[in-house]
């Protein structure tokens, strides 16, 4: 949010637009609460229609992995999908936010200063290719493609559970689907640290170059303590959508309900792929078990992108941007 | 305590200022021993294909590169170098998963491409045989976007001249601004979720294209609330304090004035914002029913749309209609690029005036 | 620590355009050289090739020598890293690092060079912080942000952060101009404390501060705009200010233009 002074004036008032003043800030002002109810009304509708199913749920929401809510005895628990959001999230994080903040810091100090917007343009491509896509890519051609890497990391790197294959079968994993995640996430976490490194004060990089930094070293002194809230809101709104991502992850995982280490291996399922995977299907517990698991999710979502905004906020004083 | 002063010699001197450099062809001659290496090994033994010898490669380099750095340069320099070579790869490392992606499109789904692709519809035709078109699903996203773009521009235009002429610094325009960037990170799927449980079940609606554009209408309104914000507040000052002086009402400046002078930007946002929501498969999968025909009325009965459309066929799976699903996902991303390239176009024309 | 610098034929470049040329001066060791003239008239970039900072610039270059001693700082094999370490820095606006505390500013230097021992670094941030008549006020802070300083305190960091790493020179580019009058005294009484110990060399845009704190001064000067910057007369200061040989220094000391 840039914070630019604020335009507004008061005019003179007149006598015979003070209806229509006031019935034009009416209607503005009733745009901007609509915002607001939006947001609670998400909320509320989800949790009154997941009511019915919670109440009729036979095990514990939060930590069981069944998923049979048309059973006669419905029983579904989140642990898995909260299992497989967190950790197919994380690990595009692991992947995206080193590899974001590169690009970001290249497009921003290192490129030449005339190749420097193409280069942001052509990453914010990225972000424009929509997630459909990206899932029948890492279907038809990333999978086929990475069976070796999957392969090597059993077979060498196998003593740490992640990597460990005991099935030998190398496709529709969570692992997978984390790397398509990265590569999504990947622009959001660029374009916005891009940002925050434009705006470094040269007078700050002038004076580590001054004192004899080589150029990494002007980064570390005078670049990324200034760009660290920046940094940590890109990363933090990174993992907001990849923790939200449906149609890529639903197309690449074969959803399992299974809480697996073993993230090399088929299986595993996350909140928004099982609502998508599972939705035609489902009777009216099912229905109301899904908007459960949406619930959940909304709440997740919202904590982390609230939290990515709180950073910046807080910072700002201490940023030394003044 | 004054600093302790020596006088130093000038071999001193020299040795202080100077630096001994690896030369300017370095780079290129250790990349070239790496590569040559890294091939000459995946000969030998039996590595994995392209991939693989280029990580070799990779990792070659680097140990190559660090350690005639470390022994010539210094590790200060060392270290610089190891930076940079990390950046340059994480540029290579995003930009070939696009270009696998917009090159794979392209081939793929121009491969399954006819003439009737575009002017027929599903309707009777098998998911094992080749052949069918997308105009039913074009039909519909038009339609839903059109719906999303006809209820969140002018939502969005509105909330934004909220928060910039009116808002005052107030609670009210402070929570409105806050929740506003919150709202951009809602989940796609989520707000299928709300407007199946709040209007379809709750109010009754039918799963139609109207449900969906209204989802995709909430996923349009942050964006165009921010951009129109920030075009808003770039209009100077001075000119709505010129309007008043002249005795135009608050009303009037801000049709008249400040959103005209604003217009480009606004338009381009909305663009941007229309490119962004035309691509959203998950909201649609829950507020409308899949159809392999034409439905022009989108307030009544199953429509079909392009990402949908590329997701059945996907689900069916057989190549016929993988190759329908390539061409599916080539359609969409040319709308999705027309979109972005005509909002950049605008923005750049209205620049150069 | 204090070296004489002699400027041969400097041209300074632009990419294609030629800012400055043909500049010939010295600068006497433990004295106070001031660079004095007209808006746009090169002095200050004149400056940034005493450091080689003025090759960060995309494009930027010179023609010439530069003689630190007698090591040509543009030499082939001189890096310009060590340049700068050599030949220290403070700028008009104070620039501490912001999220760096006091201690954190003055040895930010230091740290890129060695690894020094915390006892070392503790010595050295008293005798910097001391050196530029910081010291006292900051003693008990140190562990607080650079940010809490006044303007005139900010700059004294500056001035500490550049004289810890022990440099040979110190140039100085207009340090009082945003300082308020009371800072600028006290920075003016630093910079006699200072030459004691190091070569300056000072650029600024107020003739009175020239005339109070330099012992050489040099006066820049510019034809016209697009035309490149040259140095016009270079003398003792009581010369200059007294008098001046040439037509142009003395219609500027006598604000006849500026």
């Amino acid at each position: 949010m840039t914070q630019l002074l604020s335009p507004q004036v008061q005019p003179p008032l007149g006598r015979s637009s003070r209806p229509r003043d006031a019935a034009f800030a009416g209607i503005s002002r009733g745009s901007g609460i609509i915002v607001l109810f939006t947001m609670g009304a998400i909320g509320a509708f989800l949790l009154w229609k997941a009511l019915p199913a919670l109440r009729a749920n036979t095990v514990p929401f939060l930590t069981s992995t069944q998923w049979f809510p048309d059973d006669p005895q419905p029983k579904f628990g989140i642990a898995a999908l909260a299992f497989g959001t967190l950790l197919s999230s994380v690990i595009a994080m692991v992947i995206a936010v080193p590899v974001g903040l590169g690009v970001a810091l290249y497009t921003s100090h290192y490129a030449p200063r005339r190749f420097a917007p193409t280069l942001g343009y052509v990453v914010d491509l990225l972000a424009a290719v929509p997630s459909i896509i990206f899932g029948l890519w890492g279907l038809q051609i990333l999978m086929p493609n990475s069976i070796g890497l999957w392969r090597w990391l059993d077979q060498h790197l196998g003593f740490i559970p992640l990597f460990n294959n005991s099935q030998n079968i190398y496709t529709r994993s969570i692992a997978l689907a984390a790397v398509v995640l990265a590569i999504m996430i990947l622009p959001t976490v660029s374009a916005i640290s891009r940002e925050v490194f434009n705006q470094v004060p040269p007078g700050h990089i002038e004076a580590a170059l001054a004192l004899g930094a080589t150029r990494w070293e002007t980064m570390r002194t005078a670049v990324f303590p200034f760009a660290r809230p920046g940094m940590v809101s890109a990363a933090m709104l990174g993992l907001g959508r990849a923790l939200g991502e449906t149609i890529a992850v639903a197309l690449i995982l074969s959803a399992t309900f299974s809480i697996n280490w073993h993230v090399t291996e088929p299986g595993g399922n996350t909140f928004a792929a099982n609502i998508a995977l599972k939705w035609n299907e489902a009777g009216n517990i099912g229905l109301g078990a899904l908007i459960a698991s949406g619930l959940v999710l909304y709440i997740i979502t919202f904590a982390v992108n609230m939290a990515a905004r709180v950073v910046v906020e807080r910072r700002r004083d201490f940023s030394g941007a003044n | 305590m004054t600093m302790t002063q020596g006088t130093i010699t000038s071999e001193e001197l020299h040795d202080l200022l100077s630096q001994r450099k690896l030369p300017r062809w370095n780079t290129a001659a250790v990349l070239a021993t790496s590569v040559a290496a890294a091939i000459l090994l995946s000969l030998m033994t039996p590595i994995s294909g392209v991939a693989g010898t280029t990580v070799v490669a990779f990792v070659l380099f680097l140990v190559l590169q660090t350690w005639l750095s470390f022994a010539v340069e210094g590790s200060r320099y060392a270290i610089d170098r190891l930076a940079s070579t990390f950046l340059v790869s994480a540029l290579v490392a995003a930009l070939v998963p696009l270009a696998s992606i917009l090159l794979t499109v392209l081939v793929r789904g121009f491969h399954a491409f006819n003439a009737g692709f575009l002017t027929s519809t599903m309707r009777n035709v098998s998911p094992r045989k080749p052949g069918g078109g997308i105009l039913h699903a074009l039909i519909g996203t038009v339609e839903q976007v059109a719906i999303a773009a006809a209820i969140g521009i002018p939502l969005g235009v509105l909330a934004a001249v909220y928060l910039v002429e009116f808002g005052n610094r107030s609670r009210l325009a402070r929570s409105v601004s806050f929740f506003v960037d919150v709202m951009t990170g809602i989940p796609s799927i989520v707000a299928g979720l709300f407007v199946y449980t709040g209007l379809i079940l709750t109010l009754g609606l039918q799963r139609s294209g109207f449900a969906a554009g209204i989802a995709l209408a909430i996923l349009m309104i942050p964006v165009v609330v921010r951009s129109t914000e920030e075009m808003l507040r770039l209009v100077p000052r001075d000119l709505r304090e010129a309007s008043y002086a002249l005795g135009v009402p608050k009303y009037r400046t801000i049709l008249r004035v400040v959103i005209p002078s604003a217009s480009t930007g606004i338009i381009t946002g909305a663009m941007l914002a229309v490119a962004r929501v035309t691509g959203e498969t998950a909201p649609l999968l829950l507020t409308t029913f899949l159809t392999q025909s034409i439905n022009i009325n989108p307030f009544n009965g199953p429509q079909a749309s392009l990402p949908t459309y590329v997701w059945d066929q996907i689900g069916s799976g057989t190549t016929a209609s993988i190759d329908r699903a390539w061409a599916g996902a080539l359609t969409l991303i040319l709308l999705v690029m027309i979109l972005n390239l005509s909002a950049r176009a605008i923005a750049r024309l209205s620049r150069v005036k | 620590m204090a070296k004489r610098i002699d400027v041969s034929d400097l041209n300074v470049y632009y990419g294609t355009f030629l800012a400055v040329e043909g500049v010939n001066l010295v600068v006497e060791p433990r004295a106070v050289t001031a660079f004095i003239g007209p808006s746009g008239c090169g002095k200050s970039t004149v400056l940034r090739t005493l450091n080689r900072m003025h090759e960060v610039t995309p494009g930027a270059r010179i023609e010439g020598k530069i003689l630190l001693d007698h090591e040509n700082i543009y030499g082939p094999d001189i890096d310009p890293v060590n340049v700068r370490s050599t030949i220290g820095m403070v700028f008009q606006k104070p620039n501490p690092f912001p999220t760096m505390s006091i201690y954190g500013n003055v040895v930010a230097g230091i740290k890129l060079k060695k690894r020094t021992k915390k006892s070392e670094l503790d010595d050295v941030v008293e005798s910097s912080l001391r050196g530029a008549n910081l010291w006292e006020e900051v003693k008990d802070r140190l562990d607080r942000p650079g940010s809490v300083l006044s303007g005139g305190q900010q700059q004294r960091l500056c001035i500490a952060r550049a004289i810890a790493i022990q440099p040979q020179v110190l140039l100085m580019d207009e340090p009082c101009s945003a300082l308020d009058p009371i800072s600028t005294l006290a920075i003016e009484e630093l910079i006699h404390e200072l030459k004691q110990q190091y070569t300056i060399v000072i650029v600024t845009h107020n003739m009175q501060q020239a005339a109070r704190v330099s012992d050489t001064t040099a006066f820049f000067n510019i034809a016209g705009t697009g035309k490149p910057g040259k140095l016009i007369e270079m003398n003792t200061t009581a010369n200059i200010f007294g008098s001046p040989s040439q037509k142009a220094t003395e219609d500027y000391i006598s604000g006849r233009f500026g």
